[in-house]
């Protein structure tokens, strides 16, 4: 089946992360922090992070933010959670969290909780399971859970499950692997799992691999490798993932590399990204691939990382 | 809406307009100027530098909303233009039925992003219900390119719920799952909508026409998973109800009979069995049919199930080789019981 290409995938995210005049760059360019979190998080994993200058990216991560306590997606850009959990995410990876006004940050975070426990993005108001994902996540990095009404935003995330075991969006709405990953790692953060009904959501979530291997999101839709991510890192949380063929999946994950320029693509022959690229290595992290560092399936960095978090002074 | 956000017009670039002559240009601050081949990124960077010029100045003027326009189509993904959009918006009073319009135009090209949604309720929401017909409009539109888009359906719901317009909603969810049986989506709506209007009574009310149609739906396409999980859903929190309908055993019968398409049929097959359904000489007998001959004879019916099913569906083998494990565990007081009364006798 090949194997995980390393070299050419850490060449390839530090191509990516330089240029920043290619046209793709330019287009991304609001949501640059996201995308050095899915890079050097990849690069983390393979063990390549010291091929980055981390004073660089540190001091460029610092200028994303805002007087509120917010990161924007870029210098210049408004603040939003999910730039602020991916500047957090990034700290964490190069131990530097401590260069955060830790309070503020939190109190950003924590004046978008609403009174029915649900969070918005932004001072705009939309509201969505992944900021509850996002806040709880964040403030758990800083140890500041104790700034939001905990049980609210649990009870909000449980009025999200269908009658499937899934989670949505918004009460009602169809379950999705994506928002899975949210309300289960943000219950699984706040020690909630009870909450789950982890029999009929495994079904649900290992009925999503298909023929080839890989896993799709919803019932009907392609797999997709950043599926991988959203669907396994559930089913470990839940303690169900040895519901599903992992070699299969593993062979699918391989196929979507460009073996020759590196990158991971979404399905076997599409066009590479750094998305895909990360939610691959993460996945084959969490199939215990060789050579990969171990993947905290709620916090989304590398075990070591969150070790270091929690149990530094 | 001014010429220049109309598509197809010739594009002056925004440094020899005689509007902007007052405005210097921000570039981009962390990176070299770029050494530009395409002229689609010269209008890309030139109109992203005069956005940040505005954005800076905060200038809520006509031509700065003019300037979003063009910014977002370039660039729909960018949430800072979206929300100095807002800014503008609010801070002219600008009449908002045209701003749907422009949404639309820009969900024609890309429909898949968090922005324009985002977006769009934040008008409609503003509009209140005189944006009900308009916004289902939208959303068909939508669906008609993909009847699947999460976000569109999150949409038409939130509408539901904030404005009403519930009259026609079951409706429009079969036409939806006419069109494409298989569409979780349309299914999801249709459970949306029979426990959520106002209108039907609610889940219990409407089990019995529900049921019927879901199993018509299985009979058409018994591989399809979604109408079984909805039958599921429709006996939600009262499996021992599920258990004992007597159209819920027959369609497991039915699809079984076919052997084909059997892993839905023996899945729900074996909740009835474990929540107490004692199972038809029908049953019992396609089950033995499709259970290898090198399978113990004596097994119980749950565990002859869910030996098939490993057999049926070996990607999720481990998950069926546990299932048995549990209906194991679940009948064993049942045989505890008898085990005990025939020593006593
Ligand atoms: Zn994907």
């Amino acid at each position: 089946m090949g194997e995980l290409v390393v070299e050419k995938h850490t060449k390839y995210i530090v191509t990516v992360e330089k240029s920043k005049d290619s046209f793709e760059s330019v287009v991304m360019e609001h949501l640059r922090l996201n995308g050095a979190y899915w890079g050097l998080t990849t690069l983390d994993i393979m063990g390549k992070l010291d091929v980055v200058d981390q004073d660089e990216v540190v001091s460029w991560i610092m200028q994303c933010q805002h007087e509120s306590g917010g990161f924007g997606g870029n210098i210049g850009h408004d603040p939003h959670l999910l730039y602020t959990l991916s500047a957090i995410q990034v700290l964490g990876l190069f131990n530097k969290t401590d260069v955060l006004d830790i309070d503020k940050v939190a109190n950003y975070i924590a004046g978008l909780q609403n009174a029915d426990g649900s969070f918005n993005g932004d001072i705009w108001g939309e509201v969505d399971t992944r900021f509850s994902y996002i806040a709880i996540c964040s403030l758990a990095l800083l140890r500041r859970l104790d700034k939001i009404n905990v049980e609210k935003a649990v009870e909000y995330i449980v009025s999200c499950k269908n009658v499937d075991g899934g989670f949505g969006c918004t009460p009602g709405a169809e379950s999705h692997a994506g928002q899975i990953f949210c309300c289960v790692g943000a219950l699984a953060i706040t020690g909630s799992l009870d909450r789950v009904d982890k029999d009929l959501l495994g079904w649900w979530l290992c009925e999503r691999q298909l023929k080839s291997g890989g896993l799709n999101g919803r019932p009907e839709k392609l797999a997709d490798v950043c599926y991988s991510w959203w669907v396994l890192s559930s089913l470990i949380m839940i303690d169900r993932v040895h519901w599903i063929d992992k070699d299969k999946l593993i062979k699918f994950i391989l196929d979507c590399q460009d073996k020759e320029k590196g990158g991971i693509s979404d399905r076997p022959d599409d066009a590479v990204d750094v998305f895909h690229t990360y939610f691959g290595v993460a996945g084959l992290s969490l199939l215990e691939y060789p050579g990969l560092k171990p993947v905290d399936p709620a916090y989304a960095l590398p075990v070591d990382v969150v070790n270091r978090i929690f149990f530094s002074k | 809406m001014s010429s220049d956000e109309d598509q197809g017009t010739i594009r002056t670039p925004i440094s020899q307009r005689p509007e902007w002559a007052d405005i210097e240009p921000v570039p981009q601050h962390d990176g070299p100027n770029p050494v530009v081949a395409i002229a689609y990124t010269d209008e890309f960077v030139e109109t992203m530098d005069y956005f940040r010029a505005i954005y800076l100045g905060n200038e809520l003027s006509t031509r700065a909303l003019h300037l979003t326009a063009e910014a977002i189509k370039l660039n729909p993904g960018n949430y800072t233009i979206w929300q100095f959009r807002r800014q503008i918006l609010e801070a002219l009073g600008t009449e908002l039925h045209e701003e749907l319009d422009f949404v639309e135009q820009i969900a024609a090209a890309s429909s898949k992003n968090y922005q324009i949604w985002h977006h769009r309720r934040w008008v409609a929401d503003k509009l209140g219900p005189e944006a009900v017909a308009k916004e289902f409009e939208f959303t068909k539109k939508c669906f008609d390119q993909d009847a699947k888009h999460y976000h569109a359906w999150c949409h038409r719901q939130w509408v539901l719920q904030a404005f009403g317009g519930w009259e026609n909603e079951l409706n429009y969810c079969q036409r939806l799952i006419e069109d494409d049986i298989f569409n979780n989506s349309a299914w999801n709506q249709r459970f949306f909508v029979i426990t959520r209007s106002p209108l039907l009574g609610g889940l219990e009310a409407m089990r019995t026409s529900e049921v019927s149609y879901t199993i018509n739906s299985i009979k058409a396409h018994p591989e399809n998973e979604s109408p079984w999980r909805y039958l599921r859903g429709l006996y939600k929190n009262d499996l021992q109800s599920l258990a004992t309908d007597p159209l819920v055993a027959s369609i497991c019968l039915e699809v079984l009979n076919t052997k084909s398409n059997l892993v839905h049929a023996l899945n729900m097959l074996l909740d009835l069995v474990s929540h107490g359904l004692q199972a038809s000489e029908g049953l019992r007998n396609v089950v033995d049919s499709l259970v290898l001959d090198s399978a113990p004879s004596d097994l119980d019916m749950a565990r002859k199930i869910s030996l098939v099913l490993e057999l049926v569906d070996p990607m999720r083998a481990n998950y069926w080789r546990w299932r048995r494990s549990t209906v194991t565990a679940q009948t064993a007081p049942f045989q505890n019981v008898e085990g005990i009364t025939g020593l006593t006798l």
